[in-house]
């Protein structure tokens, strides 16, 4: 099976014509894994027989006609649980660890007929962008093996742009789908805040984190996510919102459409390859009718350092559960209760997440609470009313996803700050609990350029409306690494 | 030098909520170790709380029923702290919008009324339970973690051990009376933490306080904040300064001992609950709970002295469980004169529970059994005496008094038709009796009715009997 070739569509028309059976796609999915890991290692965890189980049911019982999941084989990033199936975060902390329950959104590709065929590489509790910072494996950039796939959820980025899956299943805290989605040449959608139940997520910043597909198409993205969303009476933070399906009216154009760039996003530290592609982008939606205009978003320039104290300040608390007392590593040769907690913890946990746990507990702290925190969560607001006061007057956002194409693997790990400021455009869209999507935009030197356009919330409808219509406009889409034996 | 107390009391309650405050595992006391737990509870990864609204409408009928302000705009707070009885290494608290606030309760000691402040109440999770063993291990229960907890938090206008006590009386009668909680110190469900500090008289500056924590009897925290009132003021006449430490209250010797010196505030780095959004209290939401909330013990004492005419210390004897109070309202409500069903509670039936060291509700008395004895005494179907008999029946069998009256034979004699005879052979039989009396010995009545209850088995009428005694005597 090709899925160069192929899309959910396509996939799903084989599977009700008995072309193919799950079992076989299954079959196919796992040899492709195996071929092209050698090259890019997206995954943590291949789960064949599972999966091959999973499928042999889904023959037994039928494909279903009206579910365009069903019998399609999907990677899921490493920080999603997933019952019985190891769930690591790709931290040594949870090395072996099996989880009872399931997430709510594999609930959903469970009833869906979905096939979970493995998990995939992340950064550790997905703090990075880099995919480095995984405590197992170095995971590749599907079109250069010595660049990084981004981060953090470079697995499942890798892992579709390779061809390994259709679809894939990442989260965004700061822009962990839309960056590596833009890195590998591909479509990521981080979905608004409360737009997908993030219980079973496990948890970075919880004020920011929310699930989202990866997809060689912007239908495809569409389509996985109106399967994942809805509201969850086991999270508080998922919202009542309807779900539309978001695949209607995708080809309704952009003729009319307000598009805002905001001039910051242009600015200095963005690379021109870049600048070049996202300037052709615009040319494009005008040329299809939208009316594109230049705006300001004046506190996106503080989006990083607020950043970098909410989601650690989140994460501080949040990585506490993990003391060595229930699951998890447990440190050996420990004198009392004390040492179990320094030492599993020190044991466990890798130094990018050290530095944030140290980051955020400095953040909170009785003397400088009001000075960090508190402060953060001011010019939070303050950022959201920027992104509300464009959205008065506009339907979308439009800019790069990330300042530079794919870096090199080992480049930028040295320099915590370089790296923490590849996610300058994508994260101020988490603080302000916006949808985001990536998609492919051009190339430079071989690697993709990513365009970010961002949305209203909960109007993915717009934002997967302009993207379908560029992509249709455009064959950026089509180009495909030479990676598999076919090229 | 003279000096005055000040005690401040921290109190958590548990709530009877038939869920978790953040979790949908069952509340339930008593259960095998690890059994009313669910992922939730035990923090596995990628869980979220979720807030159980009746834990949240039950801290507000607290609030209400203690004077609060109830806050409209409430968030929660985590406070950070490892334990491995709290497996998210955080409490989810209320730090910054306690859902009451400024409330009071009235209390009395020696005759004297005094408003002691709340400073504020908030709704919380309690923790799990740790237990080390002698076999080198710590075994952790989360059974408890989660239940919901209300902490009320006094103003410092305690200024006596006696005040102390009389305070936590009150709040566990109020709080039993809103039906959130049973309030019952030996389950662990009414915990007190004891502030006291003393600074001389007139001085405008509170003294350094030191700490007792979960003390778990009323009479503790007596005992406790009165030895340490007093140490205090050793401490400082001795020239010497009150540290700011953890004491605990030792039952032997009535003394406090030291725990630890706290070295600077703990860093619980509280901050908003992520997971939580917000909540906004509506005015409608707030009329709602006010209208569940039970008659509050106050205004049934008013009720009791004003409706049905019952002195005030009766009233107030029968107002002090939420229990003695529905129990009494249910045998009047079957018809029992309230003056007479009170005199029975606060007499036979709390003597009876006295010397069973038993409750109210694990007797087989029931209200309307209690009704149909009074009912029985009035009519004069039964004396006094008997009804003795029939209540000790009815408290320790349940049998319906009616019934086993009659079943027994006990129904009082009061036919004049039926007692002449009988007075007439007394008389006749105790000649030394008669001439007693016609010599002015009015004893010798006592001992002729004494006869005539015998020869009755004690089913004579007295009444009767001493109207028909005396006449009968008068014509001899």
């Amino acid at each position: 099976m090709d899925y160069f070739a192929n899309d959910l569509t396509s996939l799903h028309d084989l599977l009700v014509k008995k072309e193919i059976s799950a079992t076989d796609l299954t079959k196919e999915t796992l040899a492709v894994i195996k071929e092209r890991e050698q090259k890019v290692d997206a995954f943590l965890s291949v789960d064949e027989k599972g999966a091959l189980e999973q499928a042999a049911e889904i023959d037994k019982t039928g494909i279903d006609a009206d579910n365009v999941l069903s019998g399609i084989p999907l990677g899921i990033k490493d920080n999603i649980v997933t019952k019985g199936l190891t769930t690591t975060a790709a931290s040594k902390i949870l090395e072996n660890f099996e989880p009872i329950y399931d997430a709510t959104v594999i609930e959903k590709l469970k009833a869906a007929k979905a096939i979970t065929i493995g998990k995939t590489n992340m950064d550790e509790f997905a703090m990075g962008g880099s995919t480095e910072n995984s405590a197992f494996k170095l995971t590749k950039n599907a079109w250069d093996q010595t660049k990084v796939p981004g981060g953090s959820s470079g697995g499942s980025a890798a892992a579709v742009a390779a061809g390994e899956v259709v679809a894939s299943l990442g989260s965004d805290t700061g822009g962990s789908i839309r960056q590596p989605a833009s890195f590998n040449g591909i479509v990521g959608v981080k979905p608004t805040y409360g737009r997908v139940s993030r219980y079973g997520l496990i948890a970075f910043a919880s004020s920011l984190d929310q699930i989202g597909p990866f997809t060689r198409t912007v239908k495809d993205n569409a389509l996985l996510l109106s399967a994942i969303s809805g509201a969850d009476t086991r999270d508080f933070t998922s919202s009542k919102h309807e779900v539309p399906d978001f695949t209607k009216g995708i080809d309704g154009g952009v003729k009319g459409m307000h598009i805002a760039v905001p001039k910051e996003y242009l600015g200095e530290g963005v690379a021109d390859d870049i600048k070049k592609a996202v300037k052709n982008a615009i040319s494009v939606f005008e040329k299809l009718g939208a009316i594109v205009d230049e705006v300001s978003l004046p506190h996106s320039k503080y989006g990083v350092p607020v950043y970098y104290i909410i989601a650690s300040s989140e994460a501080s608390s949040n990585l506490q559960r993990f003391d060595g007392i229930r699951y998890g590593h447990r440190a050996q040769a420990v004198k009392n209760l004390e040492d179990v907690y320094v030492k599993s913890r020190s044991e466990g946990f890798g130094d990018e997440v050290k530095r944030r746990i140290m980051l955020g507990t400095f953040s909170l702290s009785a003397g400088t609470y009001d000075a960090f925190f508190k402060k953060a969560a001011q010019v939070r607001t303050l950022i959201c009313q920027d992104f509300a006061r464009v959205f008065a007057k506009y339907d979308l956002i439009l800019g790069p996803t990330t300042p530079t194409t794919a870096f090199g693997i080992g480049e930028d790990i040295k320099d915590p700050v370089t790296m923490y400021m590849n996610d300058i455009l994508t994260i101020p869209v988490n603080l302000a609990g916006l949808p985001g999507m990536s998609l492919p935009a051009g190339y430079s030197k071989g690697l993709p350029v990513g365009l970010q356009l961002i949305a209203n919330q909960f109007d993915e409808t717009t934002m997967y409306r302009a993207g379908y219509a560029f992509e249709q406009a455009t064959e950026f889409h089509k180009q495909v690494p030479m990676i598999g034996g076919q090229n | 030098m003279n000096f005055e107390t000040t005690i401040g009391l921290e109190v958590h309650i548990e709530m009877k909520t038939n869920s978790k405050a953040f979790s949908p595992a069952p509340v339930q006391y008593g259960s095998d170790p690890n059994t009313n737990t669910n992922v939730v509870d035990w923090a596995f990864p990628g869980v979220l709380p979720t807030v159980n609204k009746r834990a949240l409408e039950f801290g507000m009928r607290a609030a209400l029923a203690l004077n609060c302000e109830i806050t409209r705009d409430i968030h929660f707070d985590r406070k950070n702290y490892f334990y491995p009885d709290n497996p998210k290494a955080y409490q989810i608290t209320q730090s910054q919008t306690p859902i009451g606030r400024h409330g009071w309760l009235e209390i009395e000691v020696d005759g004297q009324k005094k408003k002691i402040g709340i400073e504020e109440m908030h709704v919380e999770e309690d923790a799990g339970k740790n237990t080390h063993s002698s076999d080198g291990y710590s075994y952790v229960d989360l059974n408890r973690q989660g239940t919901p907890l209300i902490e009320i938090v006094s103003k410092p206008d305690i200024s006596s051990a006696d005040e102390a006590y009389a305070y936590l009386v009150r709040l566990r009668q109020i709080i039993q009376f809103t039906g959130i909680s049973d309030v019952k110190m030996e389950e662990g469900s009414m915990r007190a933490d004891v502030n006291v500090s003393v600074r001389p008289i007139g001085s405008d500056k509170l003294g350094t306080k030191t700490e007792m924590k979960n003390l778990n009897s009323f009479e503790h925290v007596r005992k406790g904040s009165h030895y340490e009132s007093k140490r205090q003021q050793r401490v400082l006449m001795a020239g010497d300064e009150i540290r700011q430490e953890t004491r605990r209250f030792d039952e032997a010797t009535g003394e406090t001992i030291l725990m630890r010196v706290k070295e600077g505030a703990s860093d619980y780095r509280y901050f908003p609950e992520p997971d939580l959004p917000p909540i906004h209290i509506s005015d409608d939401w707030v009329q709602e709970v006010k209208k569940s909330i039970p008659e509050m013990p106050d205004k049934r004492r008013k009720r009791y002295v004003e409706d049905w005419g019952l002195p005030e210390y009766d009233a107030n004897v029968l107002t002090q469980t939420k229990e003695m109070s529905d129990f009494f309202e249910e045998t009047v409500a079957q018809g029992a004169d309230p003056k007479l069903a009170g005199n029975w509670l606060m007499g036979d039936v709390n003597a009876y529970l006295n010397a069973k060291q038993i409750g109210l509700l694990d007797t087989k008395l029931t209200p309307e059994h209690l009704a149909t004895m009074i009912k029985l005494i009035q009519n004069a179907t039964i004396s006094s005496k008997i009804a003795k008999k029939v209540f000790k029946e009815i408290i320790t069998n349940g049998s319906e008094p009616k019934a086993w009256v009659e079943k027994k034979g006990l129904v009082q004699l009061s036919d004049p038709a039926v007692l002449q005879p009988i007075i007439d052979d007394v008389l006749q039989n105790n000649e030394k009796s008669i001439e007693d009396y016609k010599n002015g010995k009015d004893r010798a009545i006592g001992f002729l009715v004494g006869q005539i209850m015998k020869q009755t088995r004690g089913k004579a009428n007295p009444k009767v009997v001493n109207k028909l005694l005396i006449a009968s005597l008068k014509q001899l």
